[in-house]
């Protein structure tokens, strides 16, 4: 099936198998490796990116659904040489371990805190529930967000 | 995993919906996050997806006379913060926000949720404790299916295959509670109780305690002749035949839903 769909502000016109999960096509298609596939049973949430500003997790959406979407991923974030604020909030709270999960963590804060810009530590939590991180590193990641809240201030 | 191979068509109406799915082996798409899985692992392998995730005209809640109705594309976040929920059917609005994480919630649909017929499907349970409608279209029109009629079994509802779900329908009720036990975070309840006061009773629902959701009529009974909490949450179980499985033993579910029956009844 024809698509076309706008991942970080360039258009992409492709014609794919209905059964290609977006994650897939990221990957594959179009060589965005930063987007982690970690479990492929819609758990971990190491492949989440953003469609229409919104997290995702893209082994649980068929490209073809994406269609016409725009698509964000962590390749996207940083612009002009700068990270992110969510990027620079992890990478000063050293919010990463083996940093397989961070990906998806940091496209998981950015929705989070578009969300709810002041989050509380609970809210926090529950926030990145979707996102596991097998190093257990939890305590930083959090600590990443609430710094990432207060400089959007 | 890699689904196996299938057709997919985008319906722009529901009546072009109905109609793709006059082919055998066709199967509705709303926000995947049900099927997806399913095709992943190849337990489900339909020839054709029928793709209603578009159809943003059953994207509403809305007072529809003593009744709320909710589209059946309406997604878990749209619910968990729609304020004619939060003031008129709070339950749903809570339950709704606790679907499995925010990732989940911006593409999973109610209507997807309650197709697929999970017996431990949160919102299927609290739908049935609310003495919830359900409005299907079909080729011969509009058909309403009454909660108590419209989980038939193990992933199996009252809905035909060339019919969608469009709506359902709930009366205003103040408060409610569901509490579910889960193994860890984010597991299906092992076993889920909904409890809330519709229509002058307490109705109490069960999740994970048989083939579908459940209603304790036993409690709903006892507690209309005047039996405590404590007694009438007793006979949690009566009836249900809750299964054995990773998450627990009959047993342990018929006492977890008799704890957890007192504990709603208590609260609410």
């Amino acid at each position: 099936m024809k698509i076309a769909i706008t991942v970080n502000g360039e258009r992409h016109e492709a014609d794919v198998e209905p059964r290609l999960l977006l994650a897939y096509f990221l990957r594959d298609n179009l060589g965005l490796k930063g987007t982690n596939v970690g479990c492929d049973t819609s758990s971990c949430g190491s492949c989440t990116v953003l469609i229409d500003g919104e997290s995702v997790k893209s082994c649980t959406v068929l490209t073809v659904q994406a269609d016409g979407s725009d698509v964000t991923t962590i390749e996207g974030l940083a612009g002009d040489g700068a990270l992110h604020p969510v990027q620079q909030a992890f990478h000063e709270n050293h919010a990463l371990q083996c940093g397989f999960c961070t990906p998806g963590f940091v496209m998981a804060t950015v929705s989070l805190l578009q969300e709810s810009p002041n989050p509380s530590e609970e809210e926090i939590r529950l926030g990145l529930e979707g996102n596991l991180c097998r190093c257990t590193g939890y305590h930083n990641i959090v600590n990443a967000v609430q710094s990432a809240a207060k400089a959007a201030k | 995993m890699i689904p196996a191979a299938f057709e997919y068509a985008r319906a722009g109406s529901i009546d072009e919906a109905i109609e793709l799915l006059g082919r055998e082996d066709a199967k509705l798409l709303a926000g995947g996050h049900s099927l997806i899985p399913l095709l992943r692992l190849r337990f489900a392998r339909p020839s054709l997806l029928v793709d209603i995730g578009r159809l943003d005209d059953l994207r509403y809640v809305r007072e529809d006379g003593d009744r709320i109705a909710i589209g059946a594309l309406s997604r878990h976040c749209d619910l968990a913060g729609d304020p004619v929920l939060t003031k008129s059917a709070p339950l749903i609005a809570h339950v709704a926000g606790e679907v499995g994480d925010p990732q989940v919630r911006h593409r999973g649909t109610i209507g997807g949720s309650v197709s697929h017929g999970d017996p431990a499907s949160d919102l299927g349970t609290i739908l049935l404790t609310l003495d919830a409608d359900f409005v299907a279209h079909g080729p011969d029109g509009e058909r309403t299916i009454a909660g108590t009629e419209f989980f038939t079994g193990p992933f199996e509802t009252a809905l035909g295959q060339q019919e969608l779900l469009t709506e359902m329908r709930v009366p205003r009720v103040d408060g409610g509670i569901y509490l579910k036990h889960v193994r860890r975070a984010q597991d299906w309840a092992t076993v889920g109780v909904a409890a809330a006061r519709v229509n002058g009773g307490v109705n109490v629902g069960l999740a994970g305690m048989g083939g579908t959701p459940l209603r304790a009529r036993a409690v709903e009974e006892a507690l209309a002749d005047g039996a405590s909490p404590a007694d009438a949450a007793a006979r949690a179980a009566e009836g249900a035949e809750p299964p054995t499985d990773v998450s627990g033993s009959a047993e342990y579910r018929a006492h977890l839903a008799q704890v957890l029956t007192r504990q709603a009844l208590e609260q609410l």
